[in-house]
């Protein structure tokens, strides 16, 4: 059980930022919002741990690819930090995406060569 | 960032992990969750708050910087709070980390860095080169070169650029307008010898080639006398200057930095200058330095093999007058080969000194360490990492280091200024000062420090077993005795090096001792010596110059408080100085090929003898009647009496020395003399003073009734009434030309002891210290021994052995260490053998008695404790 959280947040590492960014995508969230996003969209397969999720939104915030604004909620009548994709993050979130894909695809074709031939 | 803004970045996490914590919160209860469950599963949701801002502070990486800061502090801390401690170990870093670079910025100076010339890796000295090895202990191995050598050498090889010489000669620079004559080291350099060396003049030019000839009367001044003598004036560059008499046109000024081959040296003339052209064609008149540079397309050993041909042929065909071969040494080698033995000791004990320091700074913080393993534990226990709880440590020896590395390098450079004008040996091409270089190794040095005396500690008291201090019983000794064990191993190291050090001291002190205890096989009490040289222009005659001479030891014999005067061209001990060929009539001629007979050449007045009081073994001293127009005749010593007379009489018999006078009767033998001190004594040949020899180079030596340095003035003022132009120099007596013979033994004799003195305090500091601290710790134990009925003198027994073990140790490695390191001294001990079983033998009598009393304290305060006292205190 240890062994496979483990696992998964490894997995988790390298692409976090990319999946913040990627939900950012949808316009501007909250922390929570967002970890829940990602968890839910997942069907809980990544489970969104806050002691990665908001030392990953701080780095990016200081990164400059996301930037951050306390405003009220629309359903509830309190203030949230906000987080939203800058200019300089979408552009990130592109060039993530394209390496994202690159790797998975040369992945797949060590993995499954058959498939591939098919 | 500023500190309101990590404030504020602190507030803004605080509220944005509140707010998300809470509408987790909200979520749950929305779901029907009762408000109490609601809140635990949003935390357990949410994870530790503490932790995700902990490492979400860690993003904006302050933390580190942070942490450090809060080291520094709490370390700072520490040490003020035992100021004991902390002066201690700051003293012992400051004294070692100071000697240390001390030792290396005089090293680097001469050693080390090349000098102010153009491409200097390219410059060698070629010499001239005896091959029996009986010579070369005599330094006849890298031997002066004649004139004629270097001409033919220059003219008959080409794996060298070019060859340039230089010889060395010594002015009286005199005023024009009534100013002080003052003697002034010159020297004669060919005209090539500046371009060469890549050196141009300051002010004006050097020396032109056609120039370079026997009446090319013109200077070039050392930047040093420009300044001093002509207040630096540059208008004195084609303007005259009188030297010996003679006046001379000074064309320009070297520059500051060029103070090769010497410091001392305030003119140069061309080579040729002055000298008989005559002389320029000998093959037996050494005294020329060669200076070569090489092509850059040529092997060293190339170009010297063909040097060495012609050599070869030279030494053949000239029946042995010049060595068979010739030999090359860089310049840095030619300046330094005196010292830099002594040098290279001197850092390695210098090192060795760091070494025992750092061992011991070590052993002090570990003592202390152990009182901070409760913290320790406690700390790793709550989960501190082992990294950062060593880097905790680590900041304390670095705290240390750095004051003390602070202070020693300040320190350096006063000692450094102090050595570099007390150490005569030390060459003087190169000014000795701190550079870059010096100041990084000796921040290498505080870091190299901190880590010795710091990370070994640190890393044995934060191991895995750091907690176990937790659930030891406060009797209990579990990581004590892991922690004395290594303490112990530190001592053993340190000893050992102690021993090395005193054993190194111990050697070179008894070598110090048998030299400055050497007969010089003359009287050295109350006797004053003063040099001075009549130039040859003014007393050109030898009726002129014996006129001088007599009328001089007339005047000072009549002075009160002499016993005797007498004249001589050196004084024993006062250095090798000149000698000649000769050969003995009657006696078959050398065979082609084996060395000629040689002795230092002296002359004496009748009264040198009895002055200094050189014993007469047979036949006469010399009388007023061996004068010029009066028979020649000569003195021998015992040893060429024994060397080229065995079994015969040699008075009456006549010795031939071409370049002197043909034939001159042997009329006495007198008893050898050292004309160095910790050099073997060499076969003499003396010659009476009044019998035509020249007037430049002589010493005046007076025996006195009391302290000889009272006459000193007196008799300046004889010569000055005789001759006010004349200057004189080198006014000592006969125990200071010793101790000035005895050059660098002095220094690092008194040096090395030194330091081995203070590596015996650290170390015997560190024995007590050790033993104190386990004392303390077995206080306890030590009750209960007592309380059962053990003897008083059982217990001092038992902790004087526990303390004596790493003494005995690390006296064994020590010995074992030292057989290896005598070897690199034993060249430097004079009639001592490097296992000399009376300084070994001491240095371990020496060691145990200080071991034992640095022990014994402690061991007496254990077996003082009250059995009842010490059960209570725990």
């Amino acid at each position: 059980m240890t062994k496979q959280i483990q696992q998964r947040s490894n997995l988790l590492l390298g692409t976090l930022d990319m999946l913040i960014l990627r939900t950012l995508l949808y316009g501007p969230a909250h922390g929570h919002h967002i970890g829940k996003h990602i968890q839910r969209t997942t069907n809980d397969f990544l489970q969104m741990q806050h002691g990665s999720l908001y030392p990953a939104l701080h780095r990016l915030e200081r990164k400059g690819w996301i930037a951050s604004k306390w405003e009220t909620a629309p359903d509830r009548n309190r203030e949230f930090k906000y987080y939203r994709l800058t200019e300089k993050g979408r552009k990130q979130l592109v060039a993530e995406e394209s390496q994202w894909k690159r790797m998975t695809e040369a992945v797949a074709r060590v993995m499954w060569p058959a498939a591939e031939e098919s | 960032m500023r500190w309101w803004q990590i404030r504020n970045r602190d507030a803004d996490l605080e509220r944005e992990l509140r707010s998300d914590l809470e509408l987790e919160e909200e979520e749950q209860r929305e779901r029907g969750v009762s408000p109490e469950d609601a809140r635990y599963a949003s935390l357990r949701a949410f994870g530790n708050p503490t932790l995700v801002r902990e490492r979400t502070r860690a993003v904006w990486s302050w933390d580190r910087v942070e942490n450090l800061f809060r080291d520094l502090r709490i370390s700072i801390r520490t040490l003020f709070r035992s100021p004991g401690f902390s002066l201690v170990a700051v003293l012992v870093m400051t004294l070692c980390i100071g000697a240390t670079t001390c030792l290396f910025t005089v090293v680097r100076s001469v050693l080390l860095r090349p000098l102010p010339f153009r491409d200097p890796g390219q410059l060698v000295m070629v010499y001239e080169h005896f091959r029996a090895p009986s010579m070369n202990t005599e330094g006849f191995n890298y031997n002066l070169v004649a004139p004629a050598d270097y001409y033919d050498w220059r003219a008959q090889t080409h794996g060298f650029e070019d060859l340039a010489a230089l010889r060395w000669w010594q002015f009286s620079l005199t005023g024009e307008h009534g100013e002080l004559p003052e003697i002034v080291q010159a020297r004669g350099g060919t005209w090539n010898l500046f371009p060469l060396l890549g050196v141009e003049a300051a002010i004006g030019r050097t020396f032109t080639e056609s120039e370079d000839r026997s009446d090319g009367y013109v200077a070039m001044l050392a930047w040093d006398l420009f300044e001093r003598r002509f207040g630096g004036d540059p208008s004195i560059v084609g303007r005259q200057i009188h030297l010996d008499g003679q006046s001379y046109t000074v064309v320009g000024v070297l520059p500051k930095s060029f103070t090769w081959p010497d410091a001392k040296v305030q003119i140069w003339v061309p080579y040729k200058a002055a000298l008989p052209p005559g002389l320029l064609s000998h093959h037996d008149f050494h005294f020329t330095n060669v200076v070569a540079r090489l092509k850059p397309d040529v092997s060293l050993a190339s170009a010297m093999s063909q040097i060495a041909a012609i050599q070869y042929r030279l030494h053949q065909n000239l029946n042995g007058m010049v060595a068979e071969d010739v030999a090359s040494r860089t310049l840095t080698d030619d300046l330094a080969h005196r010292v830099e033995k002594p040098l290279i000791i001197l850092l390695c004990a210098a090192a060795c000194m760091l070494l025992i320091g750092c061992l011991n700074v070590a052993n002090l913080i570990v003592a202390r360490s152990a009182a901070r393993q409760r913290e320790i534990a406690v700390r790793s226990a709550l989960g501190a990492r082992r990294g950062t709880l060593i880097r905790a440590q680590l900041m304390e020896s670095l705290l240390v280091s750095l004051t003390g590395g602070a202070a020693g390098v300040l320190l350096s450079l006063a000692v450094t200024k102090w050595l570099a004008n007390n150490w005569k040996d030390l060459p003087t091409a190169q000014s000795i000062h701190a550079d870059g270089v010096v100041l990084a190794v000796a921040c290498g040095l505080v870091v190299v420090a901190a880590l010795l005396a710091g990370l070994v500690p640190a890393i044995l008291s934060t191991g895995k077993r750091a907690t176990a201090a937790l659930h030891a019983s406060p009797r209990g000794t579990v990581g004590g005795l892991s922690r004395t064990a290594l303490r112990k191993t530190l001592l053993v190291v340190e000893i050992g090096t102690t021993v090395v050090l005193l054993i190194a001291a111990g050697l070179l002190l008894k070598s110090f001792w048998r030299l400055i205890t050497t007969n010089l096989g003359c009287t050295t009490d109350h006797v004053l010596t003063l040099s001075y040289s009549l130039p040859g222009r003014q007393y050109d005659t030898t009726a002129k110059v014996n006129a001088f001479n007599e009328a001089l030891l007339e005047q000072v014999d009549a002075l009160p408080g002499v016993r005797s005067a007498g004249i001589g061209s050196m004084v024993p001990g006062a250095g090798a100085g000149e000698d000649d060929a000769f050969s003995i009539a009657g006696h078959p001629a050398t065979t082609p090929g084996a060395p000629e007979h040689d002795a230092l050449f002296r002359t004496a007045s009748p009264e040198y003898f009895k002055t200094l009081q050189i014993p007469l073994l047979s036949g006469r001293f010399f009388t007023g009647e061996d004068r010029v127009g009066h028979p020649n005749t000569c003195i021998i010593s015992q040893q060429l009496a024994q060397q080229y007379f065995q079994g015969e009489n040699p008075l009456g018999k006549h010795l031939l020395v071409p370049s002197f006078r043909t034939d001159c009767e042997i009329v006495g033998v007198v008893a050898d003399t050292l004309y160095q001190v910790g050099k073997p004594s060499q076969a003499t040949m003396y010659f009476p003073v009044l019998s035509g020899t020249s007037g430049q180079g002589l010493t005046l030596a007076v025996r006195t009734v009391s302290d000889p340095l009272l006459l000193s003035l007196p008799i300046q003022k004889e010569i000055a009434k005789l001759d006010p132009q004349l200057p004189v120099w080198d006014v000592y007596t006969m125990q200071q030309i010793v101790e000035r013979s005895l050059g660098s033994a002095t220094l690092s004799a008194s040096l090395v002891l030194a330091f081995a003195l203070l590596s015996l305090i650290l170390a015997s500091v560190g024995l007590y210290g050790i033993l104190s601290y386990m004392t303390t710790q077995r206080t306890g134990e030590i009750g209960v021994r007592l309380a059962l009925g053990a003897q008083r003198e059982s217990i001092v027994r038992l902790m004087l052995s526990d303390g004596l073990r790493p003494a005995i140790y690390g006296l064994v490695l020590g010995l074992a260490a030292s057989v290896g390191a005598v070897r690199l001294i034993q060249s430097m001990l004079y009639e001592t053998r490097p296992l000399d079983l009376a300084v070994f033998g001491g240095v371990v009598a020496t060691l145990l008695i200080v071991a034992s009393l640095a022990c014994l304290l402690p061991a007496w305060r254990a077996s003082r404790i009250d059995p009842m006292q010490a059960l209570r205190t725990e």
